[in-house]
């Protein structure tokens, strides 16, 4: 348990340090061509080698970092923006025709498979890293809110709830001074595996040519650029493949390993 | 017949139990007495080989001349269930919710008796008789769910009785149960023992409830047994100090100066409460009347489901009435948003459960200063904490820590300092005691008596357990299925009871006989 907690965090806390560090240092200009260079593999100067532009894969893969991040955090954002205080709405007014619109919707969204409405809002908004954090966004809403939802029911039932109805304090005050700060561990997990939910959409995006667009790096379009030279120089297309799954596996370890250490019905009993 | 000799436990450096040595004959029923902490519930543990890990055993538990503290887990395991059977506090939990009743008494007949289906379900058939559910009402496919808590409680009464244990362990078996049900379940156990000659230990922390019972009682304190003996004579002598303690605070009443005919300031006209379910509605309040004077205590007792717990909450403001009409102070209750907080201000309440009544993330002071939310917080509101804190016993740092470096009964104290700290004119005490053990729920019921005198406070004290309410109302209102039907003073009510409901009530009191004290 301990040992998912370290592993996943530095994991994640790598792909972290490098999406940060993109932003002010690479060790080349990720955009700079050198076609004599190109397909070189891993070397001293290259650490990652090169594409078949002769680009710095190392670079390029520090700069998809960044990308990958970026969308997914916006779309985390944007899930638990909206979908927590649903959550909370509906759990406040549990059984009542809010709830039913709230959770409805929910089944609305959750019913329609999330990869094509991507496309749908890509093709009219146009492909862009934006408008995939928007898509990937818009498909954590309900996820956050029913984890919201299923973690706050449990809360109200219980007395200092009671006691603050008495002390005149209406749903809102509640939901916000009592109910969010204790179901905030779980929504923290859950944020995790969004997250690492979302680097994989974004990269699933990218791949299909929905997400950002060059010159742009992204670890999808590297895979995709990547595998008609597969057998030519296969570490052009592994590179990226471990970033997404190393990122990936980090954060869901770290999103196990944070759920033992937060979840109270884990925890030692009272 | 199992035998306990100078049994000691060491749990991280500290003893939990200290020389403990008991006999529990067959047909004989044992009651083991004490606090929480006392080591009782660790006692049974460590019969059952079931201690926490870390704790390290020494002396013996006999049993045909082998020591189970130094058998194997494998052959523990023989032993639980088939010599040895228990049961828990809690009959919620203690069933596996997704498991027909028949076939959770059959398991232990399966697993140990090496019976096939059909003849343990047979034979768990005869122990739910045995246990008081027969057959046509309550064939085996039932879920727990379908079964009230005494009910239950009776299940898992079954599942320890299937193999015939020479032993049954009941650790406070009663105290989630209403005092009928307890009665109820009291009785079976007797007659268990009695006619299957099983040895029974009775854990409680209430000497009233093995007073009737129990042929030996061992008082134990601080993981020692201080006092043992035969129960009468335990009960006559007193030779220990904290037995004496023990038995003065089972049913205390604390002191207190009634007044005589108090202006009303709480009125409850003709109130109906009814709840729309699956299976149809359900009256909850069917047409309820009362009033509550100034300065005055009424008791409202009744069983679970009773509708007491409904009152409460209609009186408090937060579930409406379909019919009639709550007033306080001549203004009218209403529920939600229209009621002034004024008037919601007038009111508060303390809750049975002392560990889900505080959010575990506030510190103390915040807790306690909650109520000023109606009134707006004063300039000077870590001073009225402080103020609070020392009016119900504890001190003015305590506001800094969190709520769970605090007792049961601590935190039932601090509940009430909550209640008290924007100086309402009624509090509502639903089961504010019945959680407590009993030296402190003594304790708890002098403070709340002060508190009366000092600030001319209303209590409106809700109970199952008519000894509880006795000490402390100067009018009790006895309540079955929505309805009153018995109302006068509790002398009155618990000395010359006239409707069935009362009488039943009043039956099933746990008392330690009059000849005893």
């Amino acid at each position: 348990m301990r040992m998912a907690l370290t592993l996943g965090g530095a994991l994640a806390g790598l792909a972290l340090a490098a999406a940060v560090l993109s932003a002010v240092w690479t060790p080349y200009d990720a955009g700079q061509m050198a076609i004599a260079d190109k397909l070189r593999p891993p070397s001293a100067a290259h650490w990652f080698g090169t594409d078949h532009f002769g680009r710095d894969i190392l670079s390029m893969a520090m700069l998809g970092a960044q990308t990958s991040m970026a969308v997914a955090l916006v779309a985390v954002v944007i899930g638990m923006g909206l979908g927590v205080p649903l959550g909370l709405l509906a759990a406040a007014r549990r059984g009542t025709w809010v709830d039913e619109i709230v959770m409805r919707g929910n089944d609305l969204v959750f019913a329609f498979p999330s990869l094509v409405i991507a496309i749908l809002i890509t093709a009219v908004r146009g492909p862009s890293a934006l408008n995939a954090m928007i898509a990937i966004g818009i498909f954590n809403i309900p996820v956050f809110a029913r984890v919201t939802r299923g973690a706050a029911l449990p809360v109200w039932v219980l007395d200092y709830i009671r006691a603050a109805r008495v002390s005149g304090k209406g749903a809102g005050l509640i939901s916000l001074q009592h109910v969010l700060p204790n179901i905030a561990g779980l929504l923290i997990v859950q944020a995790t595996i969004q997250f690492s939910l979302g680097i994989l959409a974004e990269a699933g995006l990218s791949y299909v040519g929905l997400g950002a667009q060059p010159p742009t790096p992204s670890w999808g379009r590297m895979l995709a650029e990547a595998q008609t030279m597969v057998t030519l120089a296969p570490h052009v297309a592994v590179i990226p493949g471990l970033c997404i799954l190393l990122t990936v596996l980090g954060l869901n370890l770290l999103g196990d390993g944070l759920r033992d250490a937060l979840d109270p019905r884990l925890r030692v009993p009272r | 017949m199992i035998r306990l000799e100078g049994l000691s436990a060491v749990l991280g450096g500290q003893p939990v139990l200290d020389q403990v040595s008991l006999d529990l004959a067959p047909g004989s029923i044992t009651g083991l007495v004490g606090e929480s902490g006392s080591g009782k519930s660790m006692t049974a543990l460590a019969i059952m080989g079931l201690l926490p890990p870390g704790t390290r055993a020494t002396g013996r538990v006999m049993l045909d001349r082998r020591n189970l503290l130094d058998l194997p887990e494998p052959e523990m395991c023989r032993i639980r269930g088939r010599r040895i059977g228990m049961i828990f506090q809690e009959p919620m939990t203690a069933l596996n919710p997704l498991m027909p009743i028949g076939d959770q008494v059959a398991e232990a007949l399966r697993l140990h008796g090496g019976l096939d289906r059909t003849a343990a379900l047979a034979l768990a058939r005869e122990r739910l008789d045995r246990v008081g559910l027969p057959a046509p009402r309550f064939p085996l496919t039932l879920y727990p769910h379908e079964l009230s808590g005494g009910q239950r409680q009776r299940v898992a009464i079954a599942m320890a009785i299937a193999l015939r244990p020479g032993l049954l362990i009941a650790d406070e078996p009663t105290t989630a149960l209403d005092v009928t049900t307890q009665a109820r379940i009291l009785d079976l156990l007797k007659t268990l023992a009695r006619e299957d000659g099983m040895a029974l230990l009775l854990i409680t922390h209430d000497l009233a409830v093995v007073a009737g019972m129990a042929d030996r009682v061992a008082v134990m304190q601080g993981g020692r047994i201080v006092e043992s003996g035969p129960a009468e004579a335990v009960f006559r002598q007193r030779r220990h100090p904290y037995t004496r303690q023990l038995i003065a605070a089972s049913g205390y009443r604390p002191a207190r100066n009634p007044r005589p005919v108090p202006p009303p300031l709480l009125e409850v006209r003709e109130a109906v409460r009814d709840y729309r379910l699956p299976q149809g509605g359900l009256r909850a309040l069917d047409r309820v009347s009362l009033t509550v004077g100034r300065g005055e205590s009424v008791g409202l007792v009744g069983e679970s489901g009773c509708g007491k717990s409904t009152l409460a909450r209609v009186i408090l403001g937060l579930d409406p009435l379909q019919a009639g009409q709550i007033r306080l102070d001549g203004q009218d209750v209403t529920a939600g948003r229209r009621m002034p907080r004024s008037l919601r201000a007038r009111m508060q309440v303390v809750f049975q459960d002392p560990f889900g009544s505080f959010d575990p993330r506030w510190r103390v002071e915040r807790l306690l200063a909650e109520p000023f939310h109606l009134t707006g917080r004063p300039p000077d509101w870590r001073d009225r904490v402080g103020a609070a804190l020392e009016e119900v016993g504890l001190q003015p740092t305590d506001a800094r820590r969190f709520i769970h470096e605090f007792s049961g009964g601590q935190r039932q104290r601090l509940a009430i300092a909550r209640a008290l700290i924007i100086r309402p004119a009624l509090i509502v005490l639903d089961e504010a005691v019945s959680a407590l053990d009993v030296r402190v729920r003594a304790q708890v019921l002098d403070l709340l008596a002060r508190l009366q005198a000092d600030h001319g406070l209303s209590y409106l004290f809700i109970s199952h357990d008519l000894s509880v309410v006795r000490g402390m109302a100067d009018r009790v209102l006895v309540m079955q299925a929505g309805r009153i039907v018995e109302e006068g003073p509790p002398e009155q009510v618990i000395g010359a009871p006239r409707h069935p409901q009362t009488q039943a009530l009043v039956a099933a009191m746990p008392v330690i006989p009059a000849e005893w004290v």
